[in-house]
């Protein structure tokens, strides 16, 4: 009993379900008084579903929460704010229409009445001051006009900011993203001061170094669940990657001898941002992967090219017809009112013409055809998209691709929460279509789908840090080009 | 690894053109009511002066007064299509009901601003598109108008008269009033802790409920507020007039539109700003008539000239944007 | 039973639903008398209604923010243009028609020109554009000869056995629109712009091309409405269209187009059109005050989004 008052908040078997995807699947996590708790995964194992929990910005479908040792039944930001605990979220809360001060003072009701203002600034200012010295931000800038840089500094110090309500946990979720090592590490010593005073923190980091450094335990997460969880003296780099990884148990796919003529260039294609003369080359019938950590320019480089495609770019040559498989199926892929069958369609409209007429046969023959094809589990492809489950939704966006007449099929990292099952299906098809001449550009951040791949570019920063051939990929190379701590 | 981390590049330059960009757009409203100023002392120097403004002007505080009440729904990224004809029927309760009945004519023009209140709620509560509301909206007060007042008519009380028709030493009165409700406005929008909140509602409603505030509140302060400002205008209007018609304030909702942008404010993004309003408010009234008395182009082209002094000064816009990236 | 199941799932079928029950009221209020001759009057009104409520269905479903604030000026401008070059004589009919349809795309091509050109919501586009408009019409109405030919005259007003020919000829044009958006490129387009802009770029939709076709679309159509409103009035002025403005956003909406764009219907345009003419209709044979009018017609339209709007909460 002793134990849990010390504790600052505890989520005992905490799930939450989106749709049929397992965010988090019974975890037991806690942080305990003056403890920095580093939290550390992949993309997609969890840790943001989690963090937010403890922010009580969502619910958890099951599980319990407490607080300093007290159950929380209808615990919510209010609450979380009241008893004390607050999150600096990873997408930017900043009003960017308003001056620092004013953003700060969103977070604090009491800052009202008579001379608010000048409190804001000041009470903004000297947390400004004490986390980052020599920041050269005013509390007159408006936060729209501040690099994102200077943004997230203002995130940061906001949170740490005190008035009426108290402050005993926060939450940092990949504070530095956008910092330059300087001020990164300004942050990091803030953080260790004021764990020693006596604060919690959780610190979410892609950059490994920084959580062995400045966490005194590490819970690790992978796939919904936590895998490891230790001091951070009992971890090193490699345990540490060992333990997101996973490398346990996971077979690699059939790796047959593909021919490797090569075939006739399809894609050549710079980054923006590269500054060597590395670039991306992809010919007929190949499966190029780019890896890395996720929002590294892998996304940025596919659109590039997508566009390059209907109109000339510069340093972008693709030479035949392209198709793009979105990973982020509400905001890129579904379109919501319509059937399956209209869904798949949308590509092939010309195709599907007789006269001036889309013809309805020739409709929902193309969608039989994938249906069968690619397995797509429904009675009717009348129905609407949505009483698909996710990774048939994610099928029928294949089958829109697949079914178009591209050469060159992009992939945004498309199987982002699809079961296992659905992937292996899709895996083999993608195989089988290489093989008859089409290329494939896979973005993806589950490491073993690379396997899939001829070779692999890893990016960092938006440029091209390596090109790993089929032979020389492994699960280790791949992260430590894509964590190779540039500070 | 020698790369260069993103924060080493020079950090000042995109925030200091960014704020010299918007800079400029802000001094947009006061150079383009510059211009129009000029461009009437040189047609016609007698103009500018006391008797000049006060003729000239006779109009603009009606139009200010509408077009802070457009500029708070603009704040929330909602849009009024509706304060015209609301201006009418505030403009035919004055000319009667506060006349002849004013403890009416009081609740009557209350209940008004009650019903903006509730379409605010009703617009967040159901998520419906406030351009169709609104729409619908300016049939119910123009019905409404016209059953108060079929025929062109009415007569403003004594008191509302004889404010408007005020007349203080050395600046005109028309000019003095935009200064008052600039500053009033701007204290009550920009100065104050709450006025922070509507304006974050505009910008970042998702920031704002995860720190806790309601929005639901926020979308009915911001639509009473409009319907506050819509009752001063019209009354405004009816003090000037002195007589009602139905039809009188038509022409007020595309007026109040222009006037907000004019005046710097953006259609999304909590970015607007009172002063500007105001000023784009007169720019807007002196351009449409007296400008174009002056220039001896015929009336016919009042309209067009509001249309394209609202074009120029866009087009200038996105030219400034464009150059400082 | 299934059959009129599904027939009541249409979006479409209220706004059909509520004219029969308003030209029913009415009927029984006069006794019968004149429901033949009301229905004939509802068509030949509803036409002009429903040629710019298609226009402005196409670009509501665009997606949120599009509409097309200029169609009155636009009416407006293509009457009076329409009426000059037809310049009183029956050979010039045809070539006044054109006129004015030419002159209404030009007026859409700009307003698309105006948002993609200043980056400005198609709002303020169409509302600066139909400052402008307005101002033309004004100038150039003037002192015209602004009196239809004869033929043309006699032409929008010719019925077929109590059957406006002119409403026979719109059902023509709705039944090929509809055609367009379900059955054509174009429609998939839009509805697919509609639904997700950034999932139809993706999904290789010509979205600039698309969305320049459908203001153009709308523009021209505004245009024709102009003429052949001059003619069935006998004469253009420069307020003709101005009705227009709510009632081609009223229609679209009523119909069970959805504001927030991606879902259309052509059948609904025209349900609703007639439903706004016979409402109008029987309000007067009530001897309704044009007061009352006016905000029965405002209520009846937030009450029709108050109760449709909670739909596209599913996301």
């Amino acid at each position: 009993m002793l134990q849990a008052i010390a504790d600052i908040v505890r989520l005992n078997g905490a799930e939450k379900h989106f749709g049929a995807v397992r965010a988090l699947n019974g975890v037991d996590f806690h942080v305990g008084a003056g403890e920095c708790v580093g939290l550390v995964g992949h993309n997609g194992a969890g840790k943001s579903t989690l963090m937010h929990m403890v922010a009580g910005t969502l619910r958890p479908d099951g599980g319990q929460i407490a607080v300093r040792g007290n159950q929380e039944a209808s615990y919510s930001v209010a609450r979380a704010l009241e008893l004390g605990i607050r999150c600096v979220f990873q997408e930017l809360s900043l009003c960017p229409n308003l001056s620092v001060a004013e953003n700060t003072r969103i977070n604090h009701p009491s800052l009202a009445g008579f001379n608010w203002r000048r409190r804001a600034a000041e009470l903004i200012r000297a947390k400004l001051d004490e986390i980052f010295p020599g920041h050269g931000i005013s509390a007159d800038d408006i936060a729209g006009d501040l690099s994102i840089g200077r943004r997230q500094m203002v995130e940061v110090a906001r949170a740490f900011t005190l008035t009426r309500e108290p402050l005993h946990l926060v939450i940092l979720d990949e504070p530095t993203s956008s910092l330059d090592a300087h001020t990164a590490g300004q942050l990091l010593s803030f953080v260790r001061r004021f764990v020693a005073a006596g604060g919690s923190c959780i610190l979410i980091s892609h950059v490994l170094g920084e959580v062995l450094q400045n966490a005194d335990r590490i819970v690790v997460m992978r796939d919904g669940k936590v895998v490891a969880a230790d001091a951070a003296s009992a971890f090193d780099r490699d345990r540490l990657v060992a333990a997101m990884g996973g490398a346990e148990g996971h077979q690699k796919a059939a790796a047959e001898a593909r021919k490797t003529e090569a075939g006739a260039l399809r894609v050549r294609a710079r980054p923006i941002r590269q500054q060597d003369d590395k670039e991306l080359v992809a010919r007929t019938g190949e499966i190029i992967g780019l890896a890395g950590l996720a929002g590294h320019g892998q996304t940025d480089l596919l659109l590039s090219i997508f566009s390059a495609a209907s109109r000339a770019r510069t340093g972008i040559e693709v030479t035949a017809p392209v198709a793009l498989v979105a990973g982020d199926r509400q905001s890129d892929g579904i379109f919501s009112q319509w059937s399956i069958a209209q869904n798949i369609g949308i590509r092939s409209l010309a195709r599907l013409r007789s006269g001036l007429l889309i013809s309805p046969q020739r409709e929902a023959e193309l969608a039989e055809f994938w249906k069968k094809k690619i397995g797509i589990r429904t009675p009717d492809m009348n129905n609407n998209i949505y009483s698909l489950s996710g990774g048939n939704q994610q099928k029928a966006l294949f089958a829109r691709a697949l079914g178009s007449d591209a050469e060159i099929v992009l992939m945004d990292d498309p199987m982002r929460g699809v079961d296992i099952g659905t992937k292996l299906e899709v895996y083999d098809l993608v195989r089988e279509e290489a093989a008859k001449g089409r290329t494939f550009l896979w973005y993806t951040t589950e490491t073993e789908e690379l396997d899939n791949c001829d070779h692999v570019y890893v990016f960092k920063n938006g440029r091209i840090v390596a090109n790993l051939g089929r032979d020389e990929l492994t699960e280790e190379k791949i992260i430590q080009s894509s964590f190779g701590d540039a500070a | 690894m020698t790369a260069i981390a993103p924060g080493t590049v020079p950090k000042a330059s995109p925030r200091g053109s960014a704020a010299r960009a918007r800079m400029l757009r802000g001094l947009l409203p006061a150079l383009s009511l510059a211009l129009v100023l000029l461009a009437i002392a040189w047609l016609n120097p007698r103009a500018i002066s006391y008797f000049g403004f006060n003729l000239m002007l006779n109009l603009a505080i009606p139009i200010a007064l509408a077009t802070i009440a457009q500029m708070f729904v603009i704040a929330g990224n909602e849009l009024d299509l509706s304060i015209g004809t609301f201006v009418g029927f505030v403009g035919c309760v004055t000319a009667t009901w506060l006349r002849d009945a004013p403890l009416i004519g009081i609740l009557v023009l209350i209940g008004s601003i009650g019903v903006y209140a509730l379409l605010g709620a009703l617009i967040h509560l159901r998520n419906l598109p406030s351009i169709v509301v609104t729409l619908g909206m300016s049939f119910v007060w123009q019905g409404l108008a016209i059953l108060i007042l079929p025929k062109p008519g009415g007569k403003a009380p004594e008191w509302l008269l004889s404010i408007m028709s005020f007349k203080p030493p050395y600046v005109p009165f028309p000019i003095l009033a935009a200064l008052l409700i600039a500053a009033v406005v701007h204290f009550g929008l920009m100065r104050t802790s709450y006025g922070v909140i509507l304006r974050g509602s505009g910008g970042n409603a998702a920031a704002l409920r995860r720190a806790g505030w309601s929005l639901l509140k926020t979308k009915i302060v911001l639509f009473a507020l409009t319907g506050l400002f819509g009752v001063l205008s019209g009354m405004a209007l009816i003090g000037i007039t002195t007589s009602a018609d139905a039809n009188i304030g038509n022409g007020y909702t595309l007026l109040s539109i222009a006037g907000v942008i004019l005046g710097g404010g953006e259609f999304v993004g909590g970015r607007v700003s009172p002063i500007g309003a105001v000023i784009g408010a007169l720019t807007l009234a002196l351009a449409a008539s007296p400008l174009l008395t002056f220039m001896h182009i015929p009336p016919d082209w009042q309209v067009a000239a509001n249309g394209a002094i609202l074009i120029i000064v866009l087009a200038a816009r996105v030219l400034i944007s464009r150059r400082e990236r | 039973m299934t059959s009129v199941r599904t027939l009541l799932e249409k979006p479409w079928i209220w706004s059909f639903v509520g004219a029969v029950v308003v030209w029913l009221a009415t009927i029984a209020f006069t006794g019968g008398y004149g429901a033949g001759g009301m229905v004939t009057a509802a068509l030949s009104l509803a036409v002009f209604t429903v040629i710019v409520g298609v226009g402005q269905m196409f670009v509501i479903t665009l997606g949120p923010g599009n509409v097309d604030l200029s169609l009155p000026a636009n009416i407006g401008l293509a009457s009076a243009v329409a009426m000059k070059v037809m310049g009183g004589s029956d050979s010039m009919i045809l070539v006044g028609l054109l006129a004015a349809l030419a002159c209404g795309a030009a007026i859409g091509a700009i307003n698309y020109l105006l948002i993609w050109a200043l980056r400005i919501p198609p709002i303020i586009a169409t509302l600066s554009a139909s400052f402008i408009i307005q101002s033309v019409d004004i100038s150039y109405g003037r002192g015209l000869q602004i009196k239809p030919p004869p033929g043309f005259a006699d032409f929008t007003n010719w019925q077929v056995l109590g059957i406006p020919v002119l409403a026979m000829l719109t059902v023509i044009f709705t039944i090929g629109a509809a055609l367009a958006l379900q059955r054509m490129i174009y429609g998939r387009s839009v509805l697919a712009i509609g639904q997700n802009i950034r999932a139809a770029w993706l999904a290789g939709v010509h979205v600039g091309r698309i969305r320049f076709l459908t203001y153009t679309l709308c523009g021209a159509l505004g245009g024709i409405d102009g003429a052949l409103l001059a003619g069935y009035f006998r004469g253009a002025n420069v307020d003709i269209g101005n009705e227009y403005l709510l009632a081609s956003i009223a229609v679209v909406v009523i119909g069970g187009t959805s504001v927030a764009g991606g879902k259309a219907n052509v059948p609904g345009v025209w349900g609703a059109g007639l439903f706004l003419v016979l409402l109008l209709t029987m309000l007067n044979t009530f001897g309704v005050s044009a007061g009352v009018r006016l905000l029965l017609t405002g209520l009846i339209i937030v009450g029709v989004i108050t109760a449709a709007g909670g739909e596209k909460a599913v996301r």
